[in-house]
């Protein structure tokens, strides 16, 4: 057969997609329940690490399933919503929900007899997408640790977000302006990140990352934008 | 045929394999592969997955557009090739972020970037195209170990020099906050050199490479 004919030009391509479709399917397919394994496995060792409980990839879910009470979803007005599976929510595609649509996930955890409240959060960096959680004493105001990720951001400046002295800071810091349980809007102060370094004994503010100023403002706007969401369920419950 | 009695390592064999090493690199000779030499040299264990995933890449898609050389239309053969690299790319990052998820999640989007990786291109149209499997497998193993040692190479100098680690591992000291609670290097007032970090620093370390390599193979000077 003649190799420049249009037939044989069309057969080819024909033939050598459909041959590389299928077995890229097949391989799509039997690699997917690994591969989200994973992703799920990664999602469980962030939320144990904010209450200081630091586990391999492959023995979260074990371990998850010991410290982690309580998983809930929150509608808006802090009630719970029992149809949604909160460790299933990708807060990525929630948060572009309107905010009466979206359901809020708030994982309660308990070690050493003290109870915690793990929050995941979702927002923007400078170049892309941050997230991370952050955990919360029993009294709702303390915060007991937090662990931040991002897709894209500056390595070496922005991309300081991860590392531990950076999320140590959050430790110790308060949500609320008063510790009195008033959880109203007025008293909610959030933990921001504080160009320059925050002064000593700032019960709300943490240093921010020099030459990382976007990404570090990113970290202040989604904590205390996600954790605005929850103040009607830590006063009810 | 004469090519197949020619013995598996003969002379000419055997040169596929080293003349990219040095006389004929892809990076520091044909400049070829650049930007992921820029890109992902920050540390060296990135690096070294790279250079073994373009290894793959490279043998695999080499040694099918060879087998199938006579079988592909001249017109659409660019098109062949390159849907040939990216159903292999997108296997090595499918079986990477199953089996090492960590290495995906630092590599990101360099393995998708791989494709674009002009050496994989430029040996499909330079060599498989008219070369039997097994010269095109040398072939390819010559190229990537060539564009790998590069790669590791800079990776190495930027990571001692940029961080003070090699692998991840504190290889000078350990830098505290403050200069009394350092040890090593660190302890007598060394501060990493946070320049070695970024991208324009792998092209002068690319650039260093290649007078070094000149200075010492006065072949490759032009006249």
């Amino acid at each position: 057969m003649d190799r420049n004919s249009n037939s044989y030009t069309f057969i080819f391509a024909i033939a050598m997609v459909v041959v590389i479709a299928s077995v890229l399917a097949f391989l799509a397919t039997a690699l997917k329940p690994m591969q989200d394994a994973n992703v799920r496995n990664e999602k469980m060792q962030n939320i144990l690490s904010t209450i200081g409980v630091k586990v391999d990839r492959d023995q979260a879910p074990a371990e998850f399933d010991k410290y982690i009470k309580e998983q809930i979803s929150l509608k808006e007005d802090g009630s719970i919503d029992k149809e949604v599976p909160a460790f299933d929510i990708d807060l990525k595609k929630e948060i572009k929900k309107k905010p009466g649509d979206q359901r809020y996930p708030v994982y309660t955890a308990e070690k050493d007899g003290k109870k915690f409240y793990i929050i995941p959060l979702y927002g923007a960096g400078l170049w892309d997408d941050i997230w991370g959680y952050v955990a919360l004493e029993g009294d709702k105001n303390t915060v007991a640790g937090a662990v931040f990720d991002h897709k894209g951001e500056t390595p070496g400046l922005g991309a300081e977000i991860t590392q531990q002295w950076f999320e140590d800071q959050f430790i110790g810091k308060q949500i609320l302006k008063e510790a009195n349980g008033d959880y109203t809007t007025n008293n909610f102060v959030s933990v921001k990140t504080i160009k320059g370094g925050a002064p000593a004994g700032d019960k709300h503010g943490v240093d921010a990352i020099s030459g990382g100023t976007i990404t570090s403002d990113g970290v202040s706007k989604m904590v205390s934008e996600r954790l605005a969401h929850y103040l009607p369920y830590f006063k009810q419950y | 045929m004469a090519e197949e009695k020619e013995p598996l390592f003969s002379k000419k064999n055997r040169a596929l394999l080293s003349d990219p090493l040095n006389d004929n690199n892809p990076i520091t000779v044909q400049v070829l592969g650049i930007c992921s030499a820029l890109a992902i040299t920050v540390q060296l264990k990135p690096a070294v997955v790279m250079a073994i995933a373009v290894l793959f890449v490279v043998c695999a898609s080499n040694v099918i557009v060879s087998l199938l050389r006579n079988l592909i239309p001249n017109r659409i053969r660019i098109i062949v090739q390159l849907l040939i690299v990216a159903s292999l790319v997108i296997i090595v990052d499918q079986v990477l972020k199953a089996y090492a998820y960590d290495v995906s999640k630092e590599l990101s989007v360099f393995v998708g970037l791989i494709i674009t990786n002009c050496i994989v291109m430029g040996r499909l149209e330079a060599f498989a195209l008219g070369n039997g499997p097994w010269k095109a497998f040398l072939d390819g193993i010559g190229n990537a170990a060539g564009y790998g040692f590069i790669l590791i190479l800079v990776a190495f100098f930027r990571e001692l020099l940029g961080s003070g680690k090699l692998f991840g591992m504190e290889v000078l000291g350990h830098k505290a906050k403050t200069i009394a609670d350092s040890t090593g290097l660190y302890a007598l007032g060394y501060e990493n050199n946070g320049f070695m970090l970024l991208s324009p620093m792998a092209l002068i370390t690319v650039g260093i490479i290649i007078w070094v390599q000149r200075y010492k193979n006065r072949k490759l000077i032009e006249k």
